[in-house]
Parts: structure tokens; C-alpha cells; sequence
């Protein structure tokens, strides 16, 4: 499934200063294709993870369309759009979000349960296992380190198997063994038909990138 | 793991959180619950004193401190015997109006060896008596013969059981249905059982003579039926000016007295039950804001995992209804464990007829407090909720990076 930004930007206004506002996203476009990984780059501040929450029908553009497909996200009702985001949209926060109340078997199934009722425990274990988090099945989130709570959200992710996966610094916590194991999880996503998206500063990433963009001061290049 | 249970494994795994909701709203369910069976108790009690008296004038000494004294006995079953000559129900029943004149006659017993317990006896005449008889004909349905007693609710002796009083040995015959007034606490004959223990009091120093010229013929109290199409204030009149050493009460001004308490207790237990309310309100609207505000980064991912805003207030609802519902639980039978065990020292401290409501109706007001208690909770959430839903999920998980 195509996911596709039209001219999408982000403005905030300021409550004092010179200019009474400023563009986290200046005006751009770009498309997510199935099966590939899209890899953008930036430093802090420029306007990735506006632009990732944007693309994700988490935060309305100030200009613009997002289409998932043929729909345009941000003309669904609340409760239609939390639905397609349940279904399709698969994000990995930069922040941590992991919920304490529960343990890690029960954060990779909670986006599973919101609608569904299909049992995804076996996939849950799959993933745990290939993320070696199938030891903290039942842990909760205190007792987890930042690597593993990252793992967890990222196998949350996985095993709803979203036809778009947008992952905000997925390698931020992880050390160089668990950064090759994540990146070729969303590899081999890409390879059975996701559009991935990977917001980082690490210029690692760009190895497993079929595209790669950069972002700077809220504008959008392409990276050849 | 389902989307319900999410809820509760909430509640369950943040315990410090849910107890402080649970005593919360525990305190607004015990001050709505325990206030309301206290209320309806008094206008329980009020409405069986009134249904019980069925007189509209009644007659007692002057001695007897107008109708104060009378007043004590009748709701707090305050011991007392007063006496007036029994002349006096010859001129009650002459006066035009009246159409039944019944009388009573009053004696108090000892805590001494001669009797088995200090008790309030009362002596009334089967034939014209319309006060004790209807009441007692509901438990015993023959008529008593001399030395038998039938004893109010609170006295305790099992029927078949002998009373000593002034050690003549009276066998009670049957035991009365409760009033939640002070004639609960005493002991009903007839007259002429009541003139074998008013000799048997003489014999040992108890008079209850007027006067020591005056004959044995004294009565404690006159219960008046007016005649229908008679004012009954003029009928009050003309008996007072009838009788000599006397005084005439209409019963609806004593019950006036008593129901003006109850009135000025009900004022100020439904001002505390609001008070509470309030207050409960208040704090748990409070409470709820911060734990929302302690929440916003759960539900920000929630809602970034596809969770609708309608869902999330929801599940904020859901939290605190079934907090709300359990801390109802909990105030309706702590409640109940402060009020029923003590209905006494409660009848006591309020001086005022007390009379539990039926278990249906107690099983209403337990039901109602709950209602109430989790219908103060939802809405004391259902800001916090609100606020939740309009959370920007974005903005909230930026804020932790």
C-alpha cells in the first residue's frame, strides 16, 4: 500500500518574536512504495519527527494531503482514522512506549486487541524470540532496560504486520548486535511488502535504504 | 489480552492509585448511605407514632410537667408514673364532642429484689382502650387475663416467661411489634392487673397516690377521640376547663414538636450529605486531572496503536466506574456496620422515635447510594476523560524525548 505526502507542511506560531510563526515542515512531497525501505536523515530539529507523526495521521498538516491508498487520512472521523492507523499504519515512537501496567507479552499484543479478535500470541512469541525479549515475556516495563524496551515496541509493531511501518531512531538504545538484528527485521518487512519508512541520524541505516532523503531546517532533499 | 480488560489490569497493577479512588468515593458512599438510613429511620419512626397514637387530645396531670414529661416517655420510654383523679375520665367523657375517652394508668417498677427488671407497666381498660389493644391484638389476639402482660419489643422476656414486679409474678402472654418509640421499652396489662401491682408497689413504700385524702382510683393519662364535625381545639378547650389539675395536649401539637426535629436533623444531614458530596466532587475531579495528567504519555501511545478518542474516555469511565463501584461497595457496608449495630446509642443520642425502614427498602437506598456514588465518579472523571481524548499524541510523545 502507497503511502503518499502532497505538499504537506507544518507551521507553528510563535508566541513572541520577530516572525509571528515558523515551519517545523516546509512544503513537500514524497511517496513510501511497498517493499522498499525509505531511510531520511537530519539532525535534531529538523523537522523529522513532525514530519513522521504527519505521515502516521498523528499530527494534521497545516497544508496539504496524506493518502493511504486512495484515502486521505485527515478527511476520516476520529474513530474511522484510529482504525486505519490500527490496521496499516505501523509506527516505533523515538520516546519510549512501553506501557508500565503491563508486561512485554502484553505490550506486543495490545494494538492486536484494540479491534481484533484474531490470537496473535504465536506471532508475539515469533518476534520476541527474534528480538531475544521471549526471556522478559512476562516482565514489566520497570524492570526492562532502554534497548529492550525498544525491542519490545518494535516487535509491537512487527506483528500486527502493517502494510506501512514508520520507525522514529528504532537503533537510538540499541548497541551495534541488536542494530543489525533490527535493521534486517525491517529489511525482510520491506521484503514481504511494507512500506518502511526509518526517520534517523545515523547514517548506518542508509546501508539497508532502497531510498534515502535528508532533512534539513524543515526541507526535504533527496540522497543520491 | 482484551481490549476490556485493559481497564482493569490498570486498576490492578497501579494499587496505591486505586485505593486512594476506592476510599474516595467509599467516604461519599457511607455519608449518602448511613445519612439516608438515619433519615429514613426518624420518618419511619415519626410515622409509626402517628399511626400508634390515633388520639387526637391526650389528658395528663399537670404534674406530669404538661406534656414534656409525657413527651420523654413516649419516644425515649423515659420511666415516669404521674398520677390525676380518676374523676377526671367521668368529665372528659361529659364534655360534647368527645367521642371516646380511654385511659391509662402508669407504674414504674424497681431495680430492686422485688422485681426482675426496672420497667415502665402500663394498665390500660380493653373495653374502651383504641391506643394499646389494635396493637396488641396484632400478636396476642385473646383477651388478658389478670397478672398476664404483653411486652414491647425491647424488653426482654420471651413469652411464656414470668415478670416479677413488686413480686407479684405476671406471665408474659405475647410481645409487640416494634415502633421505634419509647413504648417498645414497656410492659402492657389491664387495669385490674394494674390495681393488684399498684397495692403491691404501696405495700412496699411506692405510692402513687395524688394525695393521701384522695381515693385509689387515680389514672396516669385520657386518650380523646373527637366526635367527627367537632373543632378539636374547642373540644381541647372545654376538657381543660372540665377537669381539674389536668392538661389537655393535642396530639398533632406534639407530634408538630417532634417532627420539627426531625425536620432541623434531616436539614442537617442532607446539608453534610451535600457537603460531602461536594467535597467528594471536588476531590476526585482533582484527583482524576492529576492522574490524567501522570497518564498522558500512555494514552498518547494508545492512541498513536490506532485507540479512537471515544474509546480512550471509555476506558477513563470504565476506570472509575468500577472504582467508584467498588469504593461504593465498600462505604454501603461500612455504613452499615456504623449504623445497624448502634440503632440504640443513634435512638438515644437523637431522642427522637426511631424505627428502621423495611429490608426492601434499606436494599433501595443501599442500590440508590451506589448509583449515586458511581454516577459522582463518572462525572468527576468525565472531564479528565474529555481532556485525555483531545490529548495531541505527537506533542505528548516528543515532550520525552
Amino acid at each position: 500500500m502507497i503511502l503518499s505526502a502532497e505538499q504537506i507542511s507544518k507551521r507553528y506560531f510563535r508566541k513572541s518574536g520577530e516572525a509571528n510563526h515558523f515551519y517545523a515542515v516546509k512544503p513537500l512531497s514524497m511517496t513510501l512504495n511497498p517493499g522498499t525501505v525509505t531511510v531520511l536523515c537530519g539532525r535534531s530539529g529538523s523537522g523529522k519527527t513532525t514530519l513522521l507523526h504527519m505521515l502516521s495521521g498523528l499530527l494534521t498538516p497545516t497544508e496539504g494531503k496524506v493518502r493511504l491508498g486512495e484515502t486521505d487520512l485527515y478527511s476520516l472521523p476520529d474513530r474511522e482514522l484510529s482504525k486505519l492507523r490500527n490496521a496499516s499504519i505501523g509506527v516505533v515512537p523515538q520516546a519510549r512506549s512501553v506501557l508500565d501496567t503491563l508486561t512485554v507479552r502484553e505490550n506486543i499484543l495490545l494494538a492486536s486487541s484494540l479491534y481484533g479478535t484474531e490470537d496473535r500470541r504465536e506471532e508475539a512469541q515469533r518476534w520476541m524470540e527474534t528480538l531475544h525479549i521471549d526471556g522478559l515475556a512476562d516482565s514489566r516495563a520497570a524492570e526492562l532496560s532502554g534497548g529492550e524496551l525498544r525491542r519490545t515496541a518494535i516487535a509491537r509493531t512487527l506483528c500486527l504486520h502493517p502494510p506501512v511501518i514508520l520507525a522514529d531512531e528504532p537503533t537510538g538504545d540499541l548497541d551495534d548486535e541488536n542494530t543489525q538484528l533490527v535493521s534486517g527485521c525491517f529489511r525482510k518487512a520491506a521484503e514481504e511488502g511494507a512500506a518502511v519508512l526509518i526517520v534517523t541520524h545515523e547514517s548506518d541505516a542508509l546501508n539497508i535504504a532502497d531510498a534515502a532523503f535528508r532533512m534539513d531546517g524543515g526541507q526535504l532533499s533527496a540522497l543520491t | 489480552m482484551k481490549r476490556g480488560s485493559l481497564a482493569i489490569k490498570n486498576l490492578l497493577r497501579k494499587p496505591g492509585r486505586t485505593a486512594a479512588l476506592v476510599i474516595l468515593t467509599a467516604l461519599l458512599a457511607l455519608s449518602v448511605f448511613g445519612g439516608s438510613v438515619v433519615v429514613g429511620s426518624l420518618r419511619q419512626g415519626l410515622n409509626s407514632l402517628e399511626s400508634r397514637l390515633g388520639a387526637d387530645i391526650i389528658v395528663v396531670p399537670s404534674s406530669a410537667q404538661s406534656k414534656a414529661s409525657f413527651q420523654n416517655m413516649l419516644l425515649q420510654g423515659t420511666i415516669g408514673a404521674f398520677y390525676m383523679d380518676g374523676e377526671n375520665l367521668d368529665r372528659v367523657r361529659e364534655v360534647e364532642g368527645v367521642e371516646t375517652a380511654a385511659p391509662q394508668v402508669f407504674l414504674a417498677s424497681l431495680k430492686a429484689d422485688c422485681c426482675s427488671v426496672k420497667i415502665q407497666v402500663i394498665g390500660f381498660d380493653p373495653e374502651t382502650d383504641f391506643f394499646v389493644r389494635p396493637w396488641i391484638e396484632q400478636s396476642h389476639t385473646r383477651e388478658l387475663g389478670d397478672l398476664d402482660v404483653v411486652v414491647g419489643c425491647k424488653v426482654e422476656a420471651e413469652v411464656g416467661e414470668i415478670l416479677r414486679i413488686y413480686d407479684e409474678r405476671c406471665k408474659v402472654v405475647g410481645r409487640l411489634a416494634p415502633t421505634g418509640t419509647g413504648l417498645d421499652t414497656a410492659v402492657y396489662c389491664n387495669l385490674s392487673t394494674m390495681k393488684t401491682l399498684l397495692a403491691a408497689a404501696e405495700e412496699k413504700g411506692v405510692s402513687h397516690k395524688v394525695s393521701s385524702d384522695e381515693s385509689d382510683d387515680q389514672i396516669s393519662a385520657i386518650y380523646v377521640k373527637v366526635k367527627d364535625g367537632y373543632d378539636i381545639d374547642q373540644v381541647n378547650s372545654k376538657i381543660q376547663g372540665h377537669t381539674r389539675k389536668c392538661s389537655a395536649v393535642r396530639t398533632k401539637s406534639m407530634l408538630t414538636d417532634v417532627s420539627d426535629s426531625l425536620s432541623a436533623i434531616s436539614g442537617t444531614v442532607a446539608t453534610l450529605i451535600g457537603a460531602v458530596w461536594l467535597l467528594a466532587l471536588v476531590i476526585l475531579v482533582v484527583a482524576f486531572v492529576m492522574i490524567a495528567n501522570e497518564r498522558k504519555r500512555e494514552f498518547a501511545v494508545l492512541r498513536l496503536l490506532g485507540t479512537s478518542r471515544s474509546m480512550l474516555g471509555g476506558m477513563v469511565l470504565k476506570e472509575s466506574a468500577l472504582c467508584s463501584l467498588a469504593g461504593g461497595i465498600l462505604g454501603v457496608l461500612t455504613a452499615s456496620m456504623l449504623v445497624f449495630p448502634f440503632t440504640t446509642l443513634i435512638e438515644t443520642s437523637l431522642g427522637l422515635p426511631y424505627l428502621r425502614p423495611s429490608a426492601g427498602t434499606i436494599l433501595g437506598l443501599a442500590l440508590a447510594s451506589l448509583a449515586a456514588t458511581v454516577l459522582v465518579g463518572s462525572l468527576a472523571s468525565s472531564w479528565a476523560s474529555f481532556r485525555l481524548s483531545r490529548v495531541d499524541p505527537g506533542t505528548v510523545l516528543r515532550e520525552g524525548n
